[in-house]
């Protein structure tokens, strides 16, 4: 039988606030244990919470990124479950009423001719705090908890069952990635754990519409991760449904070490959440006047950019898609062609030697040892006939290495290009005096002696030579 | 909706409280009452009515993103039953 995997992902995104999300403690990561843990956050008796109001600017922008509908009232619930990480014994969330409803967004998969785009339905975004940590072995028999993290406020983002491969998946989790550090709203750091990712899957027999028993993968801290642990999953559950077994609904891990996932704990019973409205917070009402302060402030989206790169610059879909691929690429590029280079040209050397440079040295274009008016500065020589593409090259190479701006590397390594009409007349004259019979050759009909002509003058002119009036030259000597 | 006697353990579990056989038939009869109440409600027509989530009708005012508080950890520690290098100790928590 043919199967269909059926993949869902809840994303909790860390948002970029200074404080927590019901109390003005700090949310800086690395602090002391407990050093940032306030009456709140460690839930003694009489302590109300108090909503930050750029928690709910987050919300916003995010809703308005995924144009989804942005509840003009929403409403906080307690999520009832006992944990020591979690002091109060519940967790302020939103249930019935989240502040971000149905949205989308288009995800690109794979490359080259196999590319396809694909749309993936929101189902919902909504506010709440995260828990402590819990640290074990610290002492024989207990545990540690440390709850700097408590109250650290999250976007958790829903979507529906949309994604049908691991690829799908973790297209759709880089793109999430990319955009909720787009607006700004979280710094995606999936080491420090402020972009987690929780996968549902669930195998089906392929047509069918009915949806399969689905485990949940949780906590993957890794796109990579995400890869293995979905590919391994889907397997697991098509072996066990064709050897005649049955999946349950459960809860699991995925350890990096063995490549496998495993169950964590049954679902029925933690599932009983027993949420109710929280009293201690009104509802939460947000304005239209409130959105249309948010979206004076959001910057252009990526979807809007790569339309105005392609119509603008007349980039191609593919390129402008790459160049919107990250904030910091696109800011490049933006700021690369505002020094008046050529956009074509900006984008080829990003996507092309930049990105190699960076890829081989695990760098973010951040720390791009060349800066967008250092690029634009070897592209100048590049449009004004200074240097040869191949020239432009070593200039890369030598500048990516710390050795100085174009301009200087240029003249100390002497690669000028010799665009003087009268040397190059000087260097052609020779090459066809030395050789005659390639001449011959060439008034004989054959077109290839005339492109060993201009080889022949590029050798004897080191390379300096501009090809393009080499070849002028050639031609008006020729005849041809 | 009839209650039965396991679902007031089950209840009573989830919320950690202790009920021993006599109070769970107690408790059973007690929630009975208020769920023959919630269902007497039930056959009010709300057509059109917003839910209430709060007994007031107020919204949430809300905070500026300001750091207000300081570390106190070594006054909120002085009354934890357990504590090492900052961490509050609890009784070991098996996943």
């Amino acid at each position: 039988m043919e199967w269909e995997v059926v993949i869902g992902l809840e994303t909790h995104t860390q948002l970029q606030t200074k404080t927590k999300i019901f109390s003005g403690a700090s949310t800086a990561f690395g602090s002391e244990p407990n050093t940032q843990a306030c009456v709140v956050s460690l839930a003694f008796p009489g302590v109300l919470p108090v909503l930050n109001q750029e928690a709910v600017k987050c919300a916003i922008k995010f809703g308005l990124a995924v144009n989804a509908e942005i509840a003009p009232r929403s409403v906080f619930a307690r999520k009832n479950y006992f944990y020591p990480d979690l002091p109060k014994g519940y967790q302020i969330s939103q249930y019935e009423l989240p502040v971000v409803g149905k949205g989308s967004m288009t995800i690109q998969v794979g490359s080259g001719d196999n590319a396809y785009e694909k749309t993936i339905r929101i189902t919902r975004a909504h506010l709440e705090e995260d828990a402590g940590k819990s640290v074990h072995g610290a002492q024989e028999g207990m545990s540690g908890i440390d709850l700097n993290r408590a109250g650290t406020p999250l976007l958790e983002i829903v979507t529906e069952p949309d994604m049908r491969s691991a690829a799908e998946a973790v297209a759709y989790a880089k793109k999430l990635h990319d955009l909720v550090q787009w607006i700004g709203i979280c710094d995606g750091n999936m080491q420090e754990g402020s972009f987690r990712c929780d996968v549902n899957v669930s195998v089906r027999p392929k047509g069918s519409d009915k949806l399969g028993t689905r485990r949940e993968i949780k906590n993957l801290n890794s796109f990579k991760f995400m890869q293995q642990a979905i590919e391994f999953e889907t397997r697991w559950q098509i072996e066990t449904l064709e050897d005649g077994g049955s999946i349950h609904q459960a809860t699991v891990l995925f350890n990096p070490d063995t490549g496998e996932t495993r169950a964590m704990r049954s679902k029925e019973e933690a599932n009983d959440y027993r949420y109710f409205p929280d009293p201690d917070l009104l509802p939460l009402a947000i304005s239209e006047n409130d959105i249309n302060t948010v979206k004076a402030q959001m910057p252009e989206l990526p979807e809007a950019m790569k339309a105005r790169f392609e119509a603008q610059f007349g980039l191609a879909h593919y390129d402008a898609n790459a160049l919107t691929g990250s904030r910091g690429t696109a800011d490049y590029f933006v700021a690369t062609v505002n020094e008046g280079s050529d956009a074509k040209l900006v984008a080829n050397w990003v996507m092309g030697s930049i990105s190699a440079k960076l890829n081989a040295e695990d760098k973010d274009i951040s720390a791009s040892p060349i800066s967008p008016s250092g690029l634009a500065s070897l592209i100048k020589r590049i449009q004004d006939g200074t240097i040869s593409n191949n020239a432009a090259k070593q200039v890369f190479e030598a500048m990516w290495a710390g050795e100085g701006d174009a301009d200087q590397i240029i003249e100390s390594k002497g690669l000028k290009q010799v665009s003087d009409t009268g040397a190059i007349e000087a260097i052609v004259d020779e090459v066809l005096a030395a050789n005659a019979s390639m001449v011959e050759e060439f008034k004989a009909g054959k077109e290839k002696a005339f492109n060993a002509l201009v080889g022949q003058a590029m050798k004897a002119s080191k390379g300096k030579a501009n090809p393009a009036q080499v070849n002028e030259i050639l031609k008006k000597k020729l005849g041809a | 909706m009839s209650l039965k006697s396991a679902d007031i353990k089950r209840i009573a579990h989830l919320a950690r409280i202790e009920v021993n056989d006599i109070e769970a038939e107690a408790t059973l009869s007690k929630l009975t009452g208020i769920l023959g109440l919630i269902e007497q409600m039930q056959a009010v027509d709300t057509t059109g009515i917003v839910p209430m989530s709060h007994s007031q009708d107020v919204t949430q005012r809300l905070r500026e993103d300001i750091v207000t508080e300081s570390n106190q950890r070594e006054l909120f520690q002085s009354i934890a039953p357990a504590v090492e290098e900052g961490l509050y100790l609890v009784p070991k928590v098996i996943e």
